[in-house]
C-alpha cells in the first residue's frame, strides 16, 4: 500500500482528519511555550522589580486603552545603537508582573522601556496634551482630555485583587490600602505618603499633573511613564549570572 | 385526538434558541443596569436588543415557514442553503470598504497628525485596531464564512447542516464584529494585537466559533462524495486551529462581571510568547490556510482545469500546518524571550518557505493549458496575481525572520509593507476574485455586470499595492538604517525625531496607494450590486437535463 493510498484514511473520514490536524498543530506550540513556565533561566534573577502602585497601574491601563503600544515599544534589544539610544537592554524580569505585556512591535515613536525619569513631569504633561508644542515634527496624537478626566478610584481594590489572582504578588496590606495609596501618590502633602512609600519601595509621590484635586488620568499616565525602566539598578545587576 | 401528519411544530432548535435568547436578553438587561463603565453598559444594551431581535426573528420565521423544514434534496439534487452565504458575501463587501477606509484615515493621520483631532475616539491608537480587525476579521472573516459554506456544500453535494445554525454563525459572527469594533472606539481593548476584544466579546466568539465548526463538520459528515475535497481540509484546519489559538491566547479574568476591564492570565515573557504564537498563526491559519482553501476551489473552477497535483496538495497541507505553528517567536527576535525559542522560531520560519511555495506552484500550475484565459478573464487574472503576491510575501517573510535581517527590519515600516503585500495582494485579491465568482453563482446570474469594471478594479488596486509596498520598503529600510547610523566620531548620527521626519513623504505615498485600493473596492461594490440588480438571470435547466457536476 503506497503512502498516497494510506493518506485516504484522512480524506475519507472527517473525524480522523480533525484529530490529525489537532495532533500536528499541537507539537510546535507545546515545545515552544511550556518550557517557558518551568525553565528557571527564563526570567532573570534581579532585585528591585515590584508590582505597580495603584496610580501606576491606572496609568498603565490608560496606556493600554489608548493603544500607545501600537507606536511605542517597551523592549530594548541588545544591539549597540539601541543600548546607546535607550539604555540597558530589557530583561524578562522587568515585565514579569505585566498583564498584558507591552513590548510592542512597531516604533513609529521611540522605545519607552526606560523613559522613566528622563524628562520632567511638566514635559510629559505638555507633550501629552500637545506633542507638537514640544517636538514640532512629531506625528503623535494629542491627549488633552487626560488632564480633564479624574481617575475611577472606587474599583482600585478589585484591580489589585484581580492582578493577584493572575499571579502578581500584591500583599493583603497593599490591596486593603489601594484607594489610599492611589490618592497619596498624586499628592505629596497627603499624610499617607510615608506608609505608601513603605509599601512600594522606590515609588515616588508627586503631583504629576501639577493640578490640585483628585488624581486625573494625566497624573496616572505620567506616574506610569516616570517609573518605566527605573526599578532595576544596573550597577548591581550581575549579567554573567543570568547568561542564557 | 390525533394531529394531522403535517401539523406545524417548533423544532427543538427553534424553541431552545428562543428560550436561550430570551434568557440572554434578560441577563444583558441586568448587566446594562449594573454596569460599572459606560462601554459595558452600551455593549450590554446592544446585546439585549440583539437577543430580543433574535427571539423575534426566530418566531417570525417559524410563523412564516411551511410545516416541513426545507428538504435535503429536490428531485435527486442537493437543495443547497444559500441564504446565510448571501448575507456573509454582502457583509464582506460592506466591511471591506469600511476597513479600507479606516486604513486610509490612519495612514493619513501618520502623514498629517492634525487628523487625530485630539479626541479619544478618533486617535490613531484606537482606530488602528479598528482597521486591522475590520479588514482581517470583518472583511476576511465574512469571505471565509461565505466561501467555506459554499464550497463545503458543493464539494460534498449536501445541504448545509443545521437549520438555524448557519444563520446563527453568520449573524452571531457579525455581531461579534460590531461589539469588537465599537469597543475599540470606546477604549475597550486588551491590547493583544489582533486579539484586542475584551473577555465578554471573546466568550461570545467562542460560542459562535464552536457552532461554525459543528456546522462545517456535520456537513462533511453527511457528504455524498467518498473523498473530502482538498479545499475542505484547509477550511477545517483554519476553523479548528483558530479555536485553539483563541482559547490559548485569551484566558482573562474580568475585574468585575459588570465591567469591561480584564487582566490576562499570562504575564510578561510568557504572555509575549502566547501572543505571537497566536498572532503569527492568525496569519498562518486565518489569512493563509483559509484563503488557500479559496485558491484550491475557485482557481480550478474558474480556469476549468483540475488542480495541478493531488500529491503536492497533500504535502502542502500537512507541511504547512505543521511548520506554521512554530513560527511565532520570529516576532520576538532579540527580545527578552530566551534565545532557544527565538532560534526555533527562525528555523521553522525559513523551512516554511518550502510548503508555501509548493502551494503557490500548485495554484499557479493549475492554469497549465488555460494560460490564455488570463488575457480574456480579469477575474482569473485577479486570482492568479493573488497567488503571485502570496509567493512574494511568503518569500519575504522567511527572509525577515532571519535574525540579522530582523535586527534591521523589526519595529520599522518594512513589517507594515510586508503585511500589506500579503493582505492587499494575496488576501484582498483572492477574496475579490472569489466574490466576483460567488455573486453571480449565488444570485443565479449568467455572469458579472461588467468585466471591464473588473479590469479597472484590478489595475487601480494593483497600482495602489505597488505604491503602498514600495513606499514601506523604502521608509522601513531607511528608518532601520538611520537608527543604527554612526558618525565617524562614533556617535549616533540621527536623533529619533529626524527619522520620523524622514518618513513623511513615504507616508503620503502610502496613503495614496491605500486610497487607490479603496477606489478599486468601490468599483467592485458597484459592479457586484449591478450584477445582482440588473444582471441577466441564468435560466435553470430542468433537473432531468442537468448533467452531473
Amino acid at each position: 500500500m503506497s503512502f498516497w493510498t494510506r493518506h485516504q484514511i484522512f480524506e475519507k473520514n472527517s473525524i480522523i482528519l480533525i484529530v490529525g490536524i489537532l495532533a500536528v498543530i499541537a507539537i510546535g506550540g507545546l515545545v515552544e511555550i511550556t518550557p517557558l513556565f518551568y525553565l528557571k533561566s527564563t526570567i532573570e534573577k534581579v532585585d528591585g522589580v515590584r508590582p505597580y502602585t495603584p496610580l501606576e497601574l491606572t496609568g498603565r491601563n490608560i496606556y493600554v486603552r489608548e493603544g500607545c503600544y501600537l507606536c511605542h515599544s517597551q523592549m530594548i534589544r541588545p544591539l549597540r545603537d539601541e543600548v546607546e539610544r535607550y539604555g540597558h537592554f530589557s530583561l524578562a524580569a522587568e515585565s514579569m508582573y505585566d498583564h498584558p505585556f507591552q513590548w510592542g512591535s512597531k516604533r513609529t515613536g521611540p522605545d519607552l522601556a526606560r523613559v522613566g525619569a528622563k524628562y520632567s513631569d511638566e514635559w510629559h504633561v505638555t507633550h501629552l496634551a500637545n506633542p507638537r508644542a514640544i517636538v514640532p515634527q512629531s506625528v503623535m496624537p494629542g491627549y488633552p482630555f487626560l488632564a480633564e478626566t479624574e481617575v475611577d478610584i472606587a474599583g482600585m481594590e478589585g484591580h489589585l485583587r484581580t492582578n493577584r489572582t493572575v499571579g502578581v504578588p500584591y500583599s493583603d496590606d497593599q490591596i486593603a490600602n489601594a484607594v489610599a495609596d492611589l490618592k497619596a501618590q498624586a499628592d505629596p502633602d497627603n499624610p499617607g505618603v510615608e506608609a505608601f512609600t513603605k509599601r512600594y519601595p522606590k515609588a515616588v509621590a508627586r503631583n504629576f499633573d501639577g493640578k490640585a484635586g483628585l488624581p486625573t488620568e494625566m497624573d496616572a499616565l505620567v506616574a506610569y511613564l516616570q517609573m518605566l525602566g527605573t526599578l532595576v539598578d544596573f550597577k548591581l545587576y550581575n549579567e554573567k549570572a543570568n547568561l542564557r | 385526538m390525533s394531529q394531522p401528519p403535517n401539523a406545524k411544530t417548533m423544532t427543538t432548535g427553534e424553541s431552545g434558541l428562543t428560550l436561550v435568547f430570551a434568557a440572554a436578553a434578560f441577563l444583558c438587561m441586568i448587566g446594562a443596569a449594573k454596569a460599572l463603565d459606560a462601554a459595558f453598559a452600551f455593549h450590554a444594551s446592544l446585546s439585549a436588543a440583539a437577543s430580543l431581535a433574535a427571539v423575534f426573528a426566530i418566531l417570525n420565521r417559524y410563523y412564516d415557514r411551511p410545516a416541513l423544514l426545507p428538504p435535503q434534496e429536490i428531485n435527486g439534487r442537493p437543495n443547497y442553503n444559500m441564504g446565510p452565504i448571501k448575507f456573509a458575501a454582502v457583509a464582506s463587501v460592506i466591511w471591506g470598504i469600511a476597513g479600507f477606509a479606516v486604513g486610509l484615515i490612519i495612514a493619513s493621520q501618520l502623514a498629517w497628525p492634525a487628523l487625530n483631532f485630539d479626541l479619544p475616539w478618533t486617535s490613531f491608537g484606537r482606530l488602528r485596531p479598528l482597521h486591522t480587525s475590520a479588514v482581517i476579521f470583518a472583511f476576511g472573516g465574512n469571505v471565509l464564512i461565505a466561501t467555506s459554506f459554499y464550497v463545503v456544500q458543493k464539494s460534498c453535494r449536501a445541504r448545509l447542516a443545521g437549520d438555524l445554525a448557519p444563520w446563527f454563525v453568520v449573524l452571531g459572527y457579525n455581531f461579534f464584529i460590531l461589539i469588537a469594533g465599537t469597543g475599540y472606539l470606546l477604549g475597550v481593548t486588551q491590547s493583544k494585537e489582533y486579539a484586542e476584544p475584551e473577555w465578554y466579546a471573546d466568550h461570545w466568539l467562542t460560542i459562535v466559533w464552536v457552532v461554525y465548526l459543528l456546522v462545517f463538520l456535520m456537513t462533511l459528515v453527511k457528504r455524498k462524495e467518498p473523498h473530502i475535497f482538498v479545499a475542505n481540509w484547509f477550511y477545517l484546519a483554519f476553523i479548528v486551529t483558530i479555536a485553539v489559538l483563541h482559547l490559548g491566547n485569551n484566558p482573562a479574568l474580568p475585574v468585575s462581571v459588570f465591567g469591561s476591564k480584564s487582566y490576562i492570565a499570562w504575564g510578561g515573557v510568557q504572555d509575549a510568547m502566547f501572543q505571537w504564537w497566536y498572532g503569527h498563526n492568525a496569519v498562518g491559519f486565518y489569512l493563509t490556510a483559509g484563503f488557500l482553501a479559496i485558491m484550491y476551489y475557485f482557481i480550478p473552477k474558474r480556469a476549468e482545469r483540475p488542480i495541478y497535483s493531488y500529491r503536492l496538495s497533500i504535502i502542502h497541507f500537512w507541511a504547512l500546518i505543521f511548520l506554521y505553528i512554530w513560527a511565532g517567536p520570529h516576532h520576538l527576535h532579540y527580545t527578552a524571550l530566551p534565545d532557544w525559542a527565538q532560534t526555533l522560531g527562525m528555523t521553522f520560519s525559513i523551512m516554511l518557505w518550502m510548503p508555501s511555495w509548493g502551494g503557490m506552484i500548485n495554484g499557479l500550475m493549475t492554469l497549465s493549458g488555460a494560460w490564455d484565459k488570463l488575457r480574456t478573464d480579469p477575474v482569473l487574472r485577479m486570482l492568479v496575481v493573488s497567488v503571485a503576491f502570496y509567493g512574494m510575501s511568503t518569500f519575504e517573510g522567511p527572509l525577515m525572520s532571519i535574525k540579522v535581517v530582523n535586527s534591521l527590519s523589526h519595529y520599522t515600516d518594512w513589517t507594515i509593507g510586508h503585511v500589506h503585500a500579503g493582505a492587499l495582494g494575496w488576501v484582498g485579491f483572492v477574496s475579490f476574485g472569489a466574490l466576483y465568482c460567488l455573486v453571480p453563482w449565488l444570485w443565479d446570474r449568467k455572469g458579472l455586470y461588467s468585466l471591464k469594471l473588473v479590469n479597472w478594479h484590478f489595475w487601480i488596486a494593483t497600482i495602489g499595492i505597488v505604491l503602498y509596498i514600495s513606499a514601506m520598503w523604502v521608509s522601513g529600510i531607511l528608518q532601520g538604517l538611520m537608527w543604527r547610523a554612526y558618525t565617524s566620531l562614533g556617535f549616533l548620527e540621527y536623533s529619533f525625531i529626524e527619522t520620523v521626519e524622514a518618513m513623511h513623504p513615504f507616508y503620503i505615498i502610502r496613503a495614496a496607494g491605500g486610497g487607490l485600493f479603496l477606489i478599486g473596492s468601490l468599483i467592485m461594490a458597484y459592479n457586484l450590486w449591478m450584477t445582482v440588480r440588473a444582471g441577466e438571470a441564468e435560466v435553470q435547466a430542468p433537473a432531468a437535463l442537468q448533467p452531473a457536476e
